[in-house]
């Protein structure tokens, strides 16, 4: 890993710990409301906070995922730095694509 | 106390195996003792590398009992209270013969590292007075004493999953220099332990600064230079 890798780690990391913990605090509440999915896509369509804070979410996500797994390829497969790299830049982008889709439909549909 | 010791040696190259030997039990005996006994008394054709017996040279570092010590100044009685020992070459390192490993690759990671002093005066400029107590000579004073002696890299989870990384040592000895106020080569330095396989990728396992026989700190000194080389991107001072 090199400086470049590192800082965006970390600072992903940082980005993280406040939405995590707004977003477990998020779970909890729903469950203990019985909230139905109905209930929540009502309160979450074209709401830009929500979708300002899960599409931050979904990028550091991405980015710190992908730099974890290049690095769990690097050391245990025999894929090397170039081949993990492009394993997890592919990683990266499937997430990205998949959380922003999945954020689109929390608050467009 | 047992009257002798069950030692299994190394024997052969990398696809070598254990064999086992029995050693009499003396008083005060040590790790090196046990093998010396065995070379001059029952094999002679084993392998191993010492020469100070008294923890100064770092050249009699071995795998003892699963893990890598000087076995010049370490004591039967403290690792074998049953009499048993498995004593086999450093990890991480290519076998030559028995007890024996190539540490070429450990030296040049060092001098990848930029182990390598670089003055900033002649010898025909005035002495420059260094502070001793100064935060950054106590920091570069903290791993002066690191003699090479490879147990730090044998200890090391990240050099046996990636070949690449520097390691403790050159990390730790690019971390001195760092801090040396007489070195003037601390930006190439920065540069060379932040690209792939330098400290960016240590994982802080700490079995370097769990297992060092000079109580040295390599996990401290690799923070350090996380820390030095994130301020010096930053700050555009080194590539990516």
């Amino acid at each position: 890993m090199t400086v470049r890798l590192y800082l965006w780690q970390r600072a992903t990391a940082a980005v993280m710990v406040p939405l995590v913990l707004l977003h477990i605090a998020v779970i909890l509440y729903v469950s203990r409301q019985g909230l139905t999915a109905a209930d929540i896509l009502s309160r979450t369509h074209g709401s830009l906070p929500w979708a300002s804070y899960y599409a931050l979410f979904v990028a550091a996500a991405s980015i710190h995922a992908a730099i974890g797994v290049r690095n769990v390829l690097t050391e245990w497969s025999p894929l090397g730095e170039r081949g993990a790299g492009w394993c997890a830049l592919s990683l990266g982008i499937a997430l990205a694509l998949l959380g922003f889709h999945a954020v689109v439909a929390l608050v467009l549909m | 106390m047992p009257a002798e010791l069950s030692v299994a040696l190394w024997r052969g190259a990398e696809d070598g195996r254990y064999e086992t030997y029995r050693v009499p039990r003396r008083e005060s005996q040590t790790v090196l003792d046990v093998v010396s006994f065995v070379q001059r008394h029952i094999d002679p054709t084993l392998s191993y590398r010492f020469a100070c017996r008294v923890g100064v040279c770092g050249s009699c570092a071995m795998t003892v009992n699963g893990k890598p010590r000087w076995t010049c100044r370490t004591h039967v009685a403290k690792v074998a209270g049953d009499g048993r020992l498995e004593i086999g070459p450093l990890e991480n390192l290519p076998v030559i013969k028995d007890l024996a490993t190539d540490m070429q690759a450990f030296f040049e990671k060092w001098q990848r590292a930029k182990g390598v002093f670089e003055p900033s005066r002649t010898r025909l400029d005035a002495i420059e007075e260094i502070r001793p107590d100064s935060p950054a000579r106590r920091a570069a004073d903290a791993a002066i004493e690191c003699i090479n002696c490879g147990v730090c890299y044998a200890a090391c989870d990240t050099v046996r999953w990636n070949r690449d990384y520097l390691g403790p040592a050159a990390l730790t000895r690019a971390w001195t220099l760092v801090n040396d106020e007489r070195d003037a080569g601390v930006a190439a330095r920065l540069q060379a332990v932040a690209a792939a396989g330098g400290c960016h990728a240590c994982h802080s396992h700490q079995s370097c600064q769990e297992l060092c026989p000079q109580a040295l700190n390599p996990t401290a000194a690799i923070a350090g230079l996380k820390r030095r080389t994130l301020a010096a991107y930053l700050k555009g001072e080194i590539e990516p």
